[in-house]
């Protein structure tokens, strides 16, 4: 029979539209408008899930996103979703649904033997026995927690969906659409504020939509739900946002929401994204966030049918399904009772009501005598039988002793139990308030507000129809009012039945078992028992937060929504102190599991952060070169020629500049024009240099230092006028250096007349290095004079390159001839392409970083940030040349003044050549002065740049070592694990030490 | 996602459009030469890392490009004033007070 637990009539499912889905390759039916958890029940399927530690077979608890239990994978795109809340998976026809945590199948699992090995897994057991011994950490004791820990197993395939983002602004933004969330958005939209109301429901109601006994105004919830819903509709400043998790509460009102856009459509659009992340800024917000059941903790509480007492009420009320045909309810309070009777009056057997309470009120008592139900007063659950399904509940009852005596048993098919009800505090946690404890509710409300914001309803501890709503219609209205100081007149709907029940318990029941025997969960995703929490504090934790992480009470999706309140009585009991003095962990974002798709939006991919090309970029693809990633450019690496690798390609590329000429793309350095009266002064009293008597035409390699004497960019600045600069930075430090400079002049120097702009973007460079790069320059420059007298080494003129103005800087990165052509950008492209052309007749070639990397090394030259790391002073890199001695101040002058900066023993720069000229040493190295230092011995330096060097025919390499400059000629040790590897201490310059290939 | 008012453009403006740079008023000596190495790594590295009112740089650096500066509560993150850059530091305690800190 299809559907054996579906009611005959009722509920908000469409009975007309039958849909087709499976469960772990299983057919079965259900209906437009339910979940996949009440089609799973509709069809008598309990058990879905093996829990993570025990893999004890585990069904449905709830009815909404705290599911603990009823994790599931669903099929998309041929690949699942793990670990997916079947009570929030919405049916649609075809779905694939699969269980998880089960091998090799849900009935019968292998994993399950670890329920009968539980003893070797008490609290803290990943603290205790997988700690020795320690070899068998990586080898036996990860490999086996790894495979078995997580629920779902992860996708396989890339991520098919697309994801949406969209900022939004409003006066009010409502969390929450149940009666108290409905009445704000009434009140609120009523004054005209632009309101935002969302739930992570597929319908808007919240409670009332499984509520059939109230009534509001003298209509049907349903219908009042229609109303509203459908007024709201027609208003222009009211956006309705179903399916929408507000799941994270920030700074200044800012919201962000989870909107699940076509995740529960067969067929949906492949046009819209599978979810949208709306980020809203809220003037005000009103919190309904409603409340949530507290399951009972007594033995073996996690058996499959063994349920919450709303979730029973919702199945049946909302969706049409009997949780079962023979339904015990275990309760402690007056909420559960109405579920009993609901179910009564569809038929259901009621095994009976057993009450905590040796009193419950008379008028419940009265009702359930008028339906002919069973009542236990003063008894609780004390255990419950069967494997896959609860098939029989034994009770106790309470004697005056104190202790408990057995009550019998009870054959029942399901079991809905209810310990009372939590707030759920989640956002205004979130929102940085601080929870009070209400001791006559049994529960943590919310406090003072900390940012603009209100909770409303039964997310305050209000559980009464009709104080919920005025409740709702006042928090509404002040919220508009204090946003947009406007208020309106709306009447209050008045709520008929709804009351709001007695009673509660918190903590674990007392029962007859043996109780080092039997497990009552306290929280079910993670498998945590009262024992658990018990063992913890024995242990010697104190406060929740420890006893939260050794036990992982709490630790779960749900963060603990479902058990803290528990999990906090029993360890109150234990620490025999009051339950204000345990502490209470902090809800913190993501209210419920969010995928990492909605973070990441449309920075996937290509746009996963912006890619910057220099002008060559379509000549080096064309050309086979090489990138390389540096910070956002891409950079050619090398140029490979003939299928030449790497080396053979730098050697050929090194030597092809050092014999004739070659062509790099200097693009990518960071250039800042510095313009004004004062722009000299300021250099002057920004970098280490002189500039004031620079005079115009010249340039100066320039060395910026920070505040404490520390190396932090470099670069050459050419004068162009009196009054302009154009100066040069490193490619990563350009927006470090220009921020630098604009905080100087804006805060330290407002006194100077000085303009500064970023021009990185605006100037192509293309650099020709090698003793032809004039020849290869000259035909296409006009309005200037190349040659030596002209223009000399480190100088610099305005001309003209093929008809385009140009600025040309006669600089050498190499130690050869070089200039470096700086034209508009968009010219660069015409610029490489005639350079590349004409350097063929010289026999030239293109260059790229790893060359320019090996030149530079082989003159000594620093690339800040590579040879340095921060902590290196101009002396410390044999810079002392580049400090202007006569200057009263510039940055960083004072700081090199400082003790330890001129005291001995400092780290220097030095080159090294190991004793084996094809030895190469690794960049990073430590460098040490035995052979074969002791363990702990501290390293003398590191090696900061090491490569092969084609001039040289030989390794070579740059270091900063602990009084370098003194030990030219020293031999040192780079220990290595295969071997020290010997070198010798020289001077950073290995090639042209004069510079006489300079100065040609 | 913080709330920041920038005194120059005179508009409110998501954090993403600015960076903080730290503790304000902190002026760089104005005779270094003379300033003691004690100072001088006060100046460098000594800051008040207040938990609570705090006044603070910051740069409209997808704006206007403007440094100016911000009172906040590093318990709550609420602001309690913006001032530009050159202004002198308010008296943050009477600002704690009105705040009702
Ligand atoms: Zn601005």
């Amino acid at each position: 029979m299809s559907q054996p637990f579906r009611t005959e009539k009722g509920g908000r499912i469409n009975r007309t539209e039958q849909l087709t889905f499976t469960f772990d390759g299983e057919e079965l039916q259900g209906h437009q408008g339910d979940t996949l958890a009440s089609a799973l029940l509709a069809n008598g399927v309990h058990l879905v899930g093996r829990s993570f530690k025990y893999h004890r077979p585990r069904g449905i608890v709830t009815s909404g996103s705290e599911e603990p239990n009823a994790l599931v994978g669903i099929y998309r795109h041929g690949d699942q979703t793990p670990n997916l809340r079947a009570t929030q998976v919405e049916l649609y026809q075809g779905l694939e649904a699969i269980s998880q945590n089960r091998f090799p199948s849900l009935g019968f699992d292998v994993g399950a033997v670890n329920d009968l090995l539980s003893p070797l897994f008490p609290a803290g057991f990943y603290y205790k026995t997988f700690m020795w011994p320690k070899a068998f950490w990586d080898r036996v004791y990860e490999p086996v927690i790894r495979a078995a820990a997580g629920l779902g197993k992860p996708p396989k395939t890339p991520d098919q969906d697309t994801y949406g983002n969209i900022y939004a602004h409003c006066d009010v933004l409502i969390a929450g659409s149940g009666p108290a969330g409905l009445a704000a958005a009434l009140a609120a939209s009523e004054t005209g504020a632009k309101v935002i109301l969302c739930d992570e429901q597929s319908e808007f109601g919240g409670s009332l939509l499984s509520e059939v006994s109230a009534s509001i105004d003298g209509k049907d919830p349903s219908e009042w739900i229609a109303e509203t819903i459908n007024k709201l509709e027609q208003m222009d400043n009211v956006t309705l946002l179903p399916r929408t998790t507000a799941f994270g509460y920030f700074a200044h009102n800012y919201l962000a929401l989870a909107e699940r856009v076509t995740e529960h459509l067969p067929n949906p659009d492949p046009k819209l994204p599978r979810e949208r992340l709306w980020q809203v800024r809220a003037k005000e917000v009103v919190i309904a966030s409603g409340a949530i059941e507290r399951p009972m903790i007594f033995p073996e509480n996690d058996r499959p049918g063994i349920m919450l007492a709303e979730a029973g009420r919702t199945y049946l009320n909302r969706y049409g399904v009997k949780v079962g045909h023979k339904v015990l309810v275990a309760a402690a309070c007056d909420t559960a009772w109405q579920t009993a009777f609901d179910l009564a009056d569809h038929g259901v057997e009621v095994a009976g009501i057993v009450d905590l309470r040796e009193t419950p009120p008379e008028n419940l008592m009265a009702i359930a005598k008028a339906r002919g139900i069973r009542v236990e007063a003063g008894c609780m659950v004390t255990g419950t039988l069967g494997r896959k399904r609860v098939k029989a509940a034994l009770l106790g009852r309470m004697m005056t002793s104190g202790n408990v005596a057995s009550g019998g048993q009870i054959s029942c098919d399901a079991l809905l139990m209810s310990g009372g009800w939590t707030p759920t505090v989640s956002l205004y946690s979130q929102s940085r308030g601080k929870v009070v404890w209400d001791s006559d509710k049994g529960a943590y409300i919310p406090g003072a507000s900390v940012q603009r914001e209100r909770s409303a309803g039964a997310s305050k501890g209000l559980y009464g129809l009709q104080e919920v709503l005025e409740d709702g219609y006042a928090a509404g209205e002040e919220a508009a009012k204090a946003a947009i100081g406007k208020s309106a007149k709306v009447s209050y709907a008045t709520a008929t039945g709804g009351e709001a029940g007695t009673g509660g318990t918190l903590g674990a029941l007392p029962h007859d078992r043996n109780a080092s025997r039997v497990k009552a969960f306290v929280d079910y995703q993670n498998d945590v028992t009262a024992k658990d929490v018990k063992l913890a504090v024995r242990e010697g934790m104190q406060s929740i937060e420890h006893i939260k992480r050794y036990t992982t009470t709490g630790m779960a999706t749900d963060q603990g929504r479902l058990s803290n309140m528990n999990a906090l009585q029993i360890a109150s009991d234990s620490l025999d102190r009051p339950v204000t003095d345990v502490g209470l962990t902090t809800f913190r974002l993501p209210y419920t599991p969010t995928t990492f798709g909605l973070f990441a939006g449309v920075a996937r991919g290509d746009y996963f952060d912006p890619v910057r090309k220099t002008p060559s970029h379509d000549w080096v693809v064309e050309n086979g070169g090489v990138f390389e990633d540096v910070g956002q450019w891409k950079r050619t690496w090398y140029f490979p020629k003939n299928g030449e690798d790497m080396h053979a390609a730098v050697a050929r590329e090194c030597k092809t500049v050092r014999e004739s000429v070659g062509l790099f793309d200097a693009s990518t350095l960071g250039k800042i024009e510095v313009v004004g009266p004062d722009a000299a002064e300021f250099l002057e009293r920004l970098y280490t240099n002189p500039w004031k008597k620079l005079a115009p035409g010249r340039c100066r390699y320039g060395l910026l230092l920070n505040d404490a004497g520390f190396i932090t960019d470099d670069g050459v600045i050419g004068r162009l006028a009196e009054d302009r600069f154009h100066v040069t930075t490193t490619t990563g430090g350009a927006p470090s250096v220009f921020a630098t400079m604009e905080d100087y002049l804006q805060t330290e120097w407002p006194e100077l007349d000085v303009w500064i702009t970023s021009t990185t973007e605006q100037y192509a460079v293309a650099a020709l290095q090698g003793p032809k790069a004039r020849d290869v320059l000259a035909p296409f420059m006009e309005g200037v004079d190349l040659s030596a007298d002209a223009l000399p080494h480190m100088s610099v003129k305005e001309a003209t390159f093929c008809g385009v103005p140009c600025r040309l800087f006669r600089i050498s990165f190499t130690g050869e001839l070089g200039f470096e052509i700086n034209v508009s950008r968009r010219h660069g492209k015409m610029m490489w392409e005639t350079l590349a052309k004409e350097i063929e007749k010289f026999g030239g070639t293109a260059y790229g970083t790893e060359s320019m990397h090996v030149l530079r090394a082989e003159k000594g030259y620093i690339i800040v940030g590579q040879d340095t790391d921060g902590t290196v002073t101009p002396q410390d890199a044999g810079m002392s040349w580049a400090i202007g001695k006569k200057k009263a101040d510039f940055v960083g002058k004072r700081g090199l003044d400082r003790p330890d900066l001129v005291a001995d023993n400092r780290k220097q720069f030095v080159g090294l050549l190991t004793k084996d000229p094809k030895v190469k040493l690794e960049e990073g190295a430590q460098i040490t002065t035995a052979e074969n230092p002791a363990i702990g011995t501290p390293a003398d330096g590191h090696v900061t740049s090491s490569y092969f060097s084609p001039a040289l025919d030989r390794s070579i390499a740059l270091a900063i070592v602990k009084n370098g400059h003194a030990l030219e000629g020293k031999t040192l040790y780079v220990p290595m694990p295969d071997g020290s590897i010997p070198v010798e201490v020289t001077g950073p310059v290995f090639y042209d030490k004069e510079g006489a290939r300079l100065n040609v | 996602m913080l709330l920041v008012y920038c005194p120059y453009c005179k508009v409110e403006r998501a954090e993403t459009e600015f960076s903080c740079r730290g503790e304000a008023h902190i002026a760089r000596p104005s005779d270094p030469s003379q300033t003691s190495d004690e100072d001088w790594v006060h100046y460098l590295y000594m800051r008040s890392n207040t938990k609570g009112i705090y006044a603070e740089r910051w740069r409209h650096i997808h704006g206007c490009g403007r440094f100016f500066n911000a009172v906040r509560d590093t318990v709550s993150d609420n602001f309690l004033k913006f001032y530009k850059a050159g202004e002198p530091m308010p008296d943050l305690e009477a600002l704690a007070k009105e705040a009702g800190k």
